[in-house]
């Protein structure tokens, strides 16, 4: 296959902690406009795969190319600037700060320290600030204090902090943890609308909750891939079976 | 410059803060005092530099510096040799085995100026190092620490450390720098004599108009996108850094600009005080102007202002009459503020001000105006 198909390029990436390989000679691919759901039991390496891909951890070993670029060697504002956002497993936002700002102090504009003195807020950061307040459904809640939101709607929130810099390869986390059925089946709509022209992964547990969004699903299982396909096919799988989702 | 002027007075509420000090520091308390007292208020100012510093760097950015002392006093120092130097003419140094040279360098021995003393006989040269050097040593301590993500607790203690070991390098070189006394005897500055009453209310006022200018500095930073990713990074450093920015370039220019502002105070604080010594670089004043800022409110600039001088007019008079309690009294204090009230005095009139101030008198007067003009019609 021509690598330059994917937007995402993983080759034998490892990653060893005091000789515990919690990432394990990992390939994986990712297409454009894909959505991929990343399932596994607890310690099978999902959230490190995560914090390889964002620098957050240094791989030992293998490559991670994004559209031909090559992140394991760059720090981690670089590879946000190449265009990679992630969301955190608990919602990181501003609590201090208002929705607004919150999702104003993403816009990738002024970015360094003199930049960040003499930014403006132009009316284009507005209608953006806006368009996506409506699109994570807080456009209510705007000027309100972000520490004052429920969970979901922090969640919410993080994630349009990440829409804020319109990141082409968007890695998310658990993004229903600690959400109701409503607002699952919310961010289950949301997540089908953004991921029309970026990539999406997603890190997920709740089995329903992936089969309304994932195109394709990765198990993974002590930091190797057991097994890669469409959902139906998953959950038809012998070995998944015995060591994830149980008979 | 519409948008500049409000970013640097910060809206009409700032503005209002702003001008009501202003009016304080340059109008009500000289007229009302006389010179010795507006001296130690002139001394207290100096000190205010600090906390405003901190509350850059404390208050909005979470960067606990306990070692600013060491800025203000190498503000201070800096503008001490140049005083010394001046203060040192062969004329009045004949006594000496080596007229010319500092008091100080010919009780130990030294004949030759030491070449680090050269720049300082220059005033232009003076004015800029008085900035440069302290923000140099903020610049490499930032570097040190801030690339490699040493912060929170451990940023406090290291720069403790740092700042007791220039105190510690000052009391011992007292051949290049007047160790433990300091260097003291400073008259002139370029000709100008700084010890007449004259020059101490031109002085005076000289200080106070910087500190407005500092203020006023402090509040462009504070009000732009730089002052919120501050509070970002305050909250959420993690996020701040995953969302595209280079967390430790930040951190390390607030500290230097909080360096530059010490440093102005500790400038003033020579000029004003007619001497410079190690007492106020080490780790003793450097918690004290943590607790001016923390009493104020670490997150008004303003409050710090008023925090400062408060606690010094209590230090002054609380240490006249029981001078060996005061020291007790204001970890109370500190500790008083830290758990109860946590913004300072700021957060209380915050809290507050706002069912008693004028601007609430005004929203009722001007609900009471569409009233009348309703009944005309």
């Amino acid at each position: 296959m021509n690598p330059t198909e994917f937007i995402l390029t993983i080759e034998d990436l490892t990653v060893s902690f005091d000789g515990f390989k919690a990432v394990d000679n990992l390939n994986l691919y990712i297409e454009n406009n894909e959505l991929r759901v990343v399932i596994g039991p607890n310690g099978a390496g999902k959230t490190t795969l995560l914090d390889l891909i964002c620098g957050k951890t240094k791989a030992t070993s293998g490559s991670i190319k994004f559209k031909n670029t090559e992140l394991t060697r760059l720090a981690e504002h670089q590879i946000v600037r190449t265009g990679v956002g992630r969301k955190f497993q608990t919602p990181s936002i501003y609590e201090n700060l208002t929705v607004y700002q919150n999702l104003e102090v993403s816009y990738p504009e002024g970015r360094s320290v003199i930049g960040s003195l003499f930014f403006t807020t132009t009316p284009a950061v507005k209608e953006r600030v806006t368009r996506i307040a409506d699109e994570i459904f807080l456009t209510e809640s705007l000027h309100q204090q972000a520490a004052l939101l429920s969970h979901g709607q922090k969640q919410w929130l993080e994630i349009g902090m990440l829409l804020m810099q319109d990141p082409e390869l968007l890695m998310l986390d658990e993004p229903v943890a600690g959400m109701s059925a409503k607002e699952r089946d919310l961010t289950a709509d949301l997540l089908n609308r953004i991921c029309k022209n970026r990539s999406v992964l997603v890190i997920e547990h709740d089995m329903e909750f992936v089969k309304k969004i994932a195109h394709k699903v990765t198990v993974l299982h002590q930091g190797k891939i057991l097994a890669e396909g469409s959902m139906e096919k998953i959950q038809s799988n012998e070995t998944v079976i015995d060591v994830y989702l149980g008979h | 410059m519409n948008v500049l002027s409000e970013k640097v007075l910060g809206g009409k509420q700032g503005a209002l803060h702003l001008a009501i000090l202003a009016v304080l520091l340059l109008v009500i308390l000289p007229l009302c005092l006389d010179l010795f007292r507006l001296g130690l208020i002139g001394k207290y100012v100096t000190y205010a530099f600090v906390a405003i510093s901190l509350v850059l760097l404390w208050g909005n950015g979470g960067i606990l510096s306990l070692g600013q002392g060491m800025f203000f006093g190498l503000g201070g120092y800096c503008m001490a040799m140049f005083l010394k130097l001046e203060a040192s003419d062969p004329i009045s140094t004949k006594i000496q085995t080596t007229p010319g040279l500092p008091d100080f360098m010919d009780w130990n021995q030294i004949v030759e100026l030491p070449w680090f003393w050269e720049p300082f006989k220059s005033l232009p040269l003076t004015l800029l190092l008085v900035l440069v050097v302290p923000v140099l040593l903020a610049f490499i301590i930032g570097m040190a620490m801030f690339t490699r993500r040493v912060g929170g607790v451990y940023f406090s203690i290291i720069t403790q450390a740092i700042a007791l070991i220039l105190s510690i390098l000052i009391v011992g070189q007292q051949g290049y720098t007047g160790g433990v006394n300091g260097i003291t005897d400073l008259k002139t500055l370029s000709g100008w004599d700084i010890r007449t009453d004259s020059a101490k209310y031109c002085l005076y006022f000289m200080n106070a108009g910087l500190l407005i200018l500092c203020i006023m500095l402090s509040r462009f930073i504070l009000t732009s996108k730089f002052g919120m990713l501050l509070l970002a990074m305050r909250d959420k450093e993690e996020r701040v850094r995953f969302s595209g920015y280079d967390v430790a370039r930040f951190k390390i220019f607030i500290f230097c600009v909080a360096a530059m502002i010490s440093a102005i105070g500790g400038a003033m604080f020579t000029l004003q005080i007619g001497f410079m010594s190690p007492s106020f670089v080490g780790i003793v004043p450097s918690i004290e102007m943590v607790i001016f800022a923390a009493v104020g409110g670490r997150m008004s600039l303003i409050g710090a202002v008023y925090g400062t001088l408060l606690v010094n007019f209590g230090k002054t008079i609380f240490s006249e009459t029981y001078p060996e309690l005061w020291l007790f009294l204001m970890g109370g204090l500190f500790i008083a503020v830290v758990m109860f009230f946590p913004d300072g005095l700021a957060g209380i009139y915050e809290k507050y001000a706002p069912h008693c101030s004028f601007s609430m008198l005004r929203a009722r007067w001007l609900k009471k105006v569409p009233k009348v003009t309703g009944e005309r019609q």
